[in-house]
């Protein structure tokens, strides 16, 4: 049959099998490599059921996961929403790591298969490897090594001390998962499993030969007190590098009552936590970045005679349900759709490059007309993430043609305010109230360490920076707190401080938190 | 050139270890459920899956949290139509909802979201409290064992299982109804011919018949060929059907004193008996018809429905409730072909001379047809340690103890908490062998 027909096609009905998937992935590795000019970790494509994916989606997309109740609960929530069919299941998930892990699901269609071969194992591999945050930030060839260590130490923590115990760690370092990243400063390196297992030899060796007598020798009491005297607040702070953001890696290295396993499962919960930190920048961008490459390679594809109209024509609806982005009055409407805003973006820029406008040319003078899409594509997904990616980027064609608006929205008054609409004084103030919305410093609540006194009362203070009048969810705030004082095992206070004024707006302490 | 690996086959339920953890985590919140729907619902239905809504205490994963209502945000969005710069939009009453929809986080709402407990999580639950011996636990979870029984014949099935009495009966009518030329027949005509063949000097008539033979033997090879030995229509295989064991009926009477002194709490307590013995018998028997009893002064049988939740008033009079019991075990279930058990729950009141009546009823006609009767007797837990273990008692109590004492299959106990219950039943499993052998008479 296949003989009969001279063409080129890749495949001709829906059933995927292994020699068509190998066929499809060659075809398009030749495009995204030659035209496209993407640079990819080598893949790994693993074909997984309904149920896998559910498993994969409750352990945050892991392909191997700590056990923890938290995951069960997700899990049980996916399934239901699955099961009710509220929630179609996703196509692909893709890991970062090296080589590059890309599940599909059994259920595609063989032109789905290839769109999600395009969008994962070329769209968002090649954003992965490429991107300065996670070239920066994550460390693709160790992940996996990491998780397994992860999963297999805290198992063995649960061994020896305890579900309850391990649990009760896991639960408060889960709750500071937010402020357990670096976002200024460069974190130190993974360390290898080398470092890793002699850090625990020589634990283990500490354990082994504890003696409970050492304690009990009188400590030079007039010699500490003198230094404590010394000891002024500032240069306590720079001891301890005060202030710190990165509150579970103040608690790993410097509480004065977690075991050693305990700092260790802290650390494995921050580290994590790190790794998924780019992902949640350049959100628009990744997704942005995949479903232009699915886009022009499936086009490409087709123009080359290698898919037919069928395949082609479930292709284009797949991708126009991807890139659906409901008016902000539709019922459907719940936010900006990363994939919507990316492409779109991704399809401006090329725009701009080919055949811009005089607009284009006295917003984008660099890029404007420069003829070479693909270069200026690249350079933009190598050296941004969404916020600066936005600010920089943003078309007013753009802006226009999604008729976007920013709707001032104080608490204190009874009415939102329309504040910009798409017009020659809007245009600036939309793309920065955008890039703005898309900065994770931004929306995050920004709260530190600010002080602790060691060698006094150990009130550890945190200092929460409120910005535009941003207050905490109180219920959920105590609860945090106390799962700091848990680790930290002294009183933990935290101070509410307007970043503009400087004023004290409210001050919180553990003591305070009753049952 | 990329590596494909197909995971499909790999093992399932990586995220069955979180799901026990988050059970447990959630257990005081999730027995809670499990009880109002052992309380709320039929005793037959005790032992199944169950859905239970989502547990939030204890579940939750707190972390710092801008809260909605507060500050200034500027919320980018698409699709204007008639908005100028400086336009105002009054806020949608609702506040919080409004501005938490604009910002963009799609909560999901946890009122009415519900997971399927499996039937084992949720007797692991249910008996969390009753105490029960590990074993008594986990004989109660088995579910029956079926054993195959010879049932006749298939014709399908494996190779294994192949009926061969049965196969060479088929064949050999077949071969006798359509003809087929036995081996001996063949045999002689073969021998028939080497003599003729042998002969020296053949005259005609033998040349005749020789060709005749030949033709012969040509016509039962052909029909020996067509006509096979033994036909695929032949094969009959064994044929095995799946049996419960043991195999018998029976009947479980819950008898219940309704009167007024019979609050929330002793009718909670006499629930969760009455299931217990349920999943006990439920273990023991393919069927098991359940009987409910009520009583005040006049006894009536009634449905689950009325029996927990409908009151009546009226005085005590047990003697009732066991009088309408041994007529309904003559109507319709004689003690030959159905296994009696029975489940009395009371707080021990009773009409004056009433209990002399009850000892000769139990005695002379319901003792000898039941294979097992409890009473519990619900008391206060003030009570209880007073009536501990002495045999002072209400009348009742003190009736029974001498039935008690002569019939071994007749256990009763006061009880004041879910604790309790197990020692009524203690005899019921650790006689289980017995039972097995007794649960087997009415086949």
């Amino acid at each position: 049959m296949d003989a009969a027909i001279p063409s080129r096609l890749l495949f001709t009905d829906s059933d995927w099998d292994f020699a068509k998937l190998s066929r499809t992935y060659e075809a398009i590795e030749e495009i995204a490599v030659d035209d496209l000019g993407l640079d990819t970790y080598p893949n790994q494509l693993e074909i997984i059921s309904a149920e896998q994916m559910l498993d994969a989606y409750s352990s945050v997309g892991m392909p191997l996961m700590y056990r923890h109740w938290s995951f069960g609960k997700h899990f049980l929530y996916e399934a239901q929403l699955y099961r009710k069919g509220l929630r179609g299941l996703a196509y692909e998930i893709v890991i970062n790591s090296n080589p590059c892990i890309v599940y599909l699901m059994e259920s595609n269609t063989m032109a789905l298969q290839a769109v999600v071969t395009a969008h994962a194992a070329f769209g968002h591999n090649h954003f992965f490897k490429n991107n300065y945050l996670f070239r920066q930030w994550t460390d693709a060839g160790a992940i996996l090594d990491y998780l397994e260590f992860a999963k297999s130490y805290i198992a063995r923590c649960e061994e020896r001390h305890g579900l309850e115990a391990v649990e009760a760690v896991l639960d408060a370092a889960h709750a500071l998962m937010d402020q357990a990243v670096f976002r200024y400063r460069r974190p130190p390196r993974l360390s290898s499993e080398k470092e890793r297992e002699g850090l625990r030899e020589k634990l283990e060796y500490e354990e082994r030969t504890y003696n409970d007598l050492w304690r009990t020798l009188p400590t030079p009491k007039n010699e500490e007190e003198a230094e404590e005297a010394d000891h002024g607040a500032a240069e306590r702070k720079k001891k301890l590098n005060l202030p710190e953001e990165n509150l579970l890696y103040f608690l790993e290295k410097n509480s004065l009552v977690l075991e050693p396993w305990q700092r260790e499962i802290l650390r494995i919960v921050r580290v994590i936590a790190q790794y998924f930190y780019p992902q949640r920048q350049t959100q628009v961008m990744n997704e942005g970045c995949a479903t232009f490459v699915h886009y022009t390679i499936m086009n490409a594809l087709y123009d080359k005679g290698m898919i037919n109209e069928g395949a082609m024509l479930e292709v284009l609806q797949n991708h126009s349900n991807v890139v659906f982005q409901p008016s902000f009055d539709d019922p459907r409407f719940s936010r900006i759709n990363p994939y919507a805003l990316g492409f779109d973006m991704m399809r401006d820029i090329c725009r701009i490059a080919t055949d811009p406008t005089d607009e284009d040319r006295d917003w984008f003078p660099d890029i404007a007309g420069n003829g070479d899409w693909r270069a200026t594509l690249l350079d933009a997904w190598a050296n941004h993430r969404d916020e600066s990616f936005i600010l920089q980027y943003l078309s007013p064609a753009l802006i226009r043609k999604w008729r976007m608006f920013v709707l001032a929205d104080n608490a204190s008054e009874s009415h939102y305010e329309v504040a910009s609409i798409h017009n020659e004084r809007g245009y600036s103030k939309i793309r920065s109230a955008l890039a703005r919305s898309y900065d994770i410093g931004m929306s995050r609540p920004d709260i530190q360490i600010v002080d602790v006194d060691l060698l006094g009362d150990r009130h550890l203070r945190l200092e929460h920076k409120v910005k535009d009048g941003l207050l905490l969810d109180e219920a959920t705030r105590d609860q945090t707190l106390r799962h700091i004082r848990s680790l930290w095992g002294y009183a933990v206070s935290l101070a509410g401080v307007d970043a503009e004024t400087g004023a004290m707006l409210y001050e919180r302490s553990s003591n305070q938190i009753t049952d | 050139m990329p590596s494909f690996i197909d995971r499909r086959l790999n093992p399932q339920d990586k995220s069955l270890g979180n799901r026990q953890r988050f059970l447990k985590r959630a257990r005081g919140e999730l027995k809670r459920s499990i009880k109002e729907k052992i309380r709320t619902g039929k005793i037959a239905d005790a032992d199944a899956e169950h859905a239970v809504p989502m547990p939030a205490r204890g579940t939750g994963e707190p972390a710092f949290q801008n809260a909605p209502g507060t500050g200034r945000r500027d919320h980018v969005l698409p699709g204007n139509k008639e908005y100028q710069a400086g336009d105002r939009i009054p806020k949608p009453s609702g506040g919080a909802g409004g501005s938490g929809k604009a910002a963009g986080d799609s909560q999901e709402t946890e009122d009415d979201f519900r997971f399927v407990l499996s039937r084992e999580e949720v007797l692991d639950l249910f008996f969390e409290d009753l105490e029960l011996p590990d074993m008594v636990k986990l004989n109660l979870k088995e579910v029956v064992a079926f054993k195959p029984r010879r049932a006749g014949f298939a014709k399908t099935g494996t190779p294994t299982g192949i009926n061969v009495g049965r196969t060479m009966r088929n064949s050999y009518g077949r071969r006798i109804a359509l003809g087929r030329p036995k081996q001996e027949e063949v045999d002689a005509i073969m021998a028939e011919i080497a003599t003729l063949e042998a002969e020296t000097k053949p005259v005609a008539a033998t040349l005749q018949r020789l060709a005749g033979l030949r033709a012969e033997l040509e016509h039962f090879e052909r029909r020996r060929r067509l006509i096979p030995y033994i036909d695929p229509i032949d094969i009959r295989f064994n044929r095995f059907d799946p049996q419960p064991l043991p195999n018998a009926n029976a009947v479980m009477f819950c008898l219940m004193d309704v009167s007024g002194s019979m609050g929330e709490r002793e009718k909670d307590l006499a629930k969760r008996f009455f299931v217990l013995l349920h999943l006990f018998l439920k273990r023991r028997y393919e069927r098991i018809d359940i009987v409910f009893i009520r009583h005040t002064h006049e006894a009536r049988e009634v449905d689950e429905e009325t029996f927990f939740y409908s009151t009546q008033s009226g005085g005590t009079v047990v003697s009732t409730a066991l009088e309408e019991m041994q007529r309904i075990v003559e109507e319709r279930y004689p003690s030959k072909d159905w296994n009696i058990y029975a489940a009395q729950a009371s707080d021990g009141d009773n009409f004056a001379n009433d209990s002399e009546r009850c000892v000769t009823l139990l005695d002379k006609t319901i003792m000898p047809l039941c294979q097992y009767y409890a009473y519990i007797e619900i008391i206060d837990e003030r009570e209880s340690h007073i009536f501990g273990s002495t045999d002072n008692g209400t009348s009742l109590w003190r009736s029974y103890r001498m039935v008690g004492n002569k019939w071994p299959n007749f256990q009763m106990t006061r009880i004041a908490r879910p604790s309790e219950i197990y020692p009524v039943f203690h005899e019921l499993f650790s006689r289980d062998s017995n039972l097995r052998k007794l649960g087997t008479k009415a086949r």
